[in-house]
């Protein structure tokens, strides 16, 4: 889960990280309370969770309440890549004599952590990394030992900062490194790191990330979720814990296993190509490899109530559940949703291989649900919701 | 013959008496596979399923001799389970647990590397292995296929079987399902090199998916290292970017991760890659079919 610019700062307070003072404002009133408390010259941040706001337009400096409104005007509600700005950072301005870029992240291929820093921080830093590259220092840190006062100085000392930034950017760091273990974050990113006018290493951007898998541990970690943005479907499948991804497509799609269903996504979309329209997967969701007439429910019941859907395909592979489980499973989804009258209207495409594969679709074939088809393979029935979905069902 | 499980591998699991470790202890006992006991600290001393309960790894590996040990403990207790499987220096453990902190697998990982790497991790999140005729550590449905000479390494557990699947008749020397985790202990490369060098082996599928670079670094290591026939598939082609897919490894930031990327450096170092799971097993038949 990324954070906004302004929860990522609160958190960063809570580890004694210096940061500019903020409030968010969600209308051009709230600024203009804002930048009259705040006094003097501001910034006025778009909180968006995409980079690039500055080239957008969305930061602008401001002399005071009048000129903060003015300000925040052209920016609450604008787009920048996708993403419409719904608040607003009010910063008090800062002094800045230099810039610099830290951040703290996860490295896959190595199977550790990584310590990112650079004096030439401030603008775009992929650019400088590819430009520069020795003027990015990337230091490894262990999971076992962390990051000390004296190690934090080191990364700081490698990133090429100025000694008389060391010991501030050090404590900086120190303290970024316990917010980044205790709060379960894959990423904390500073950029810029400032040294000000008064010679204090401050915070004055940050983006952090956290890991949703530590969700048992972090309890407080829930109230940051953005519950505006989250898709209604994607909110009504989580509550039912369902891993479902909302897709731009028509075919909705049911598998067991995250790869088995990202695979029938593809499927699906190379099959729909052939057909008038495109149809495309409306939809990721996997069951899991248990596939129980209960989760066979909630996922159909969610799929139906996406009005985008034309046809649906589900695809499931019988292994520790075999298939005969499974088709009971579909029949009695099909008997549960009838019974609350949300009998299933849309054709629906099933196809099931592995353990008792004949059995489940015998028993699916003696059911006789209106509008089951079975199709033996992936790849066919890919193509028949496809093709199902192009003639609007 | 197999890689890293083969017919005299004795496996313990820690978390036995849970739900999950009770159903598939059964499954693998039912398999074939020597399961020879199970880890509880507050169920020492009694039996569950018909085998003995230990209060550690140590104790359990001293009594039985056990090599594998197989983790089913939630995720809040998995770090602990591993670093207690490395400390007692047991020569394989497979971590089926899905939803362990990545903070967590990292520092377990790190503590292999101390600890001399005399642990053999994998996992998190995964089936497990499988070598099909001689043992089952893990969730892989043990009566999909049958022993031959293939061996399969995925990110993916039911992809996995799909493929164990459709080659049935081929059979398989191992399926090792390596987990879709940002950090994972055994790798494509691993499982790439232990076929390469198992007499027992013809040939290798290897399933990948979107996210990270493991397909990547596994094509210049093939290109390298690898002689005998391989063949991919990649999940995740028309995955939208920035969403993540069931596995918390498999999402896709900017250009890099791409199923796209990831096939062409597959294909130019000579691996054939299946546009379908489908169409991968085919390109695996022709091989074995010429054999």
């Amino acid at each position: 889960m990324d954070l906004f610019e302004h929860q990522a700062k609160e958190l960063f307070a809570d580890y004694g990280i210096p940061v500019p003072r903020g409030i968010v404002a969600h209308t051009v009133e709230e600024v203009r309370s804002a930048a009259t408390e705040l006094t003097g010259r501001v910034v006025v941040k778009a909180q968006v969770k995409t980079g690039g706001r500055g080239k957008a337009g969305g930061v602008k400096v401001a002399d005071d309440a009048a000129d903060a409104v003015t300000k925040a005007e052209a920016i609450l509600g604008m787009d920048i890549k996708g993403h419409t700005v719904h608040k607003v950072l009010v910063e008090e301005a800062s002094a800045i004599a230099e810039e610099y870029y830290f951040s703290f992240l996860l490295d896959r291929a190595n199977r550790t952590f990584l310590a990112i820093c650079s004096a030439a921080g401030g603008m775009d830093i992929e650019e400088v990394a590819h430009t520069s590259p020795e003027q990015v220092a990337k230091v490894p840190v262990s999971a076992l030992t962390g990051v000390d006062r004296a190690k934090a100085r080191e990364i700081a000392a490698a990133g090429g900062l100025p000694e008389k930034s060391l010991d501030g950017a050090a404590e900086l760091i120190e303290k970024l490194w316990c917010c980044f273990v205790d709060e379960d974050a894959t990423l904390v990113e500073v950029n810029p790191m400032i040294l000000s006018a008064d010679g204090q290493v401050k915070a004055l951007d940050g983006k952090v990330t956290l890991d949703e898998n530590a969700a048992f541990r972090q309890t407080d970690h829930e109230a940051l979720a953005d519950k505006a943005a989250e898709d209604p479907l994607e909110a009504k499948a989580k509550e039912k814990d369902l891993n479902y991804v909302k897709l731009d497509g028509d075919v909705g799609i049911i598998g067991n296993g995250a790869g088995l269903v990202m695979s029938t996504l593809d499927v699906v979309a190379y099959a729909g190509e052939a057909f008038p329209g495109k149809p495309s997967p409306a939809n990721f969701l996997d069951i899991g490899g248990g596939a129980s007439a209960e989760v066979m429910a909630a996922g159909l019941e969610i799929i139906l109530s996406d009005p985008s859907v034309k046809s649906i395909f589900v695809n499931v592979f019988g292994g520790i559940t075999a298939c005969d489980a499974v088709a009971n499973g579909i029949v009695s989804a099909f008997k549960l949703l009838e019974s609350r009258g949300e009998a299933v209207t849309h054709p629906l495409v099933v196809r099931l291989d592995g353990n008792n594969a004949q059995l489940g679709r015998q028993i699916l074939a003696d059911a006789a649900l209106p509008r089951v088809e079975l199709v033996d393979t992936m790849d066919e029935a890919a193509k028949r919701a496809a093709e199902l979905a192009a003639v609007g069902a | 013959m197999a890689i890293w499980l083969t017919e005299n591998s004795k496996i313990i699991v820690q978390g036995m008496t849970g739900g999950e470790g009770t159903k598939h202890t059964r499954r693998m006992l039912a398999s074939g596979a020597r399961v020879v006991g199970g880890v509880n600290a507050r169920k020492a001393g009694t039996t569950h399923e018909g085998l003995p309960v230990f209060g550690t790894v140590k104790e359990a590996i001293a009594q039985t001799g056990a090599d594998v040990s197989v983790v089913f403990v939630p995720p809040a207790f998995t770090k602990d389970a591993v670093i207690e499987a490395i400390d007692a220096e047991i020569p394989l453990v497979v971590v089926i647990t899905e939803g362990v902190p990545v903070h967590d697998s990292t520092a377990f990982w790190a503590y292999a590397v101390e600890k001399g790497n005399k642990t053999r991790i994998i996992g998190p999140n995964c089936p497990g292995i499988a070598s099909p005729g001689a043992s089952n550590a893990g969730i892989i449905p043990a009566d999909i296929t049958t022993a031959g000479r293939i061996g399969l390494v995925s990110k993916s557990g039911t992809l996995t079987y799909q493929l164990m699947y459709e080659l049935r008749d081929f059979g398989f020397s191992t399926a090792v399902g390596i987990g879709g985790d940002p950090v994972i202990g055994t790798t494509h490369i691993d499982a790439l090199q232990a076929f390469q060098e198992d007499p027992g082996t013809d040939a290798i599928v290897m399933i990948g998916e979107i996210g990270g670079d493991a397909e990547e670094r596994a094509a210049a290591y093939i290109e390298q290292h690898v002689t005998k026939p391989v063949v991919a598939y990649v999940a995740g082609f028309t995955a939208p970017e920035g969403k993540t897919m069931g596995h918390a490894g498999a999402i896709v930031s900017g250009s890099a991760g791409t199923a796209q990327a990831k096939k062409e450096a597959l294909e130019k170092v000579g691996v054939r890659v299946g546009k379908t799971p489908s169409e991968t097993a085919r390109l695996m038949r022709e091989i074995m079919q010429a054999r």
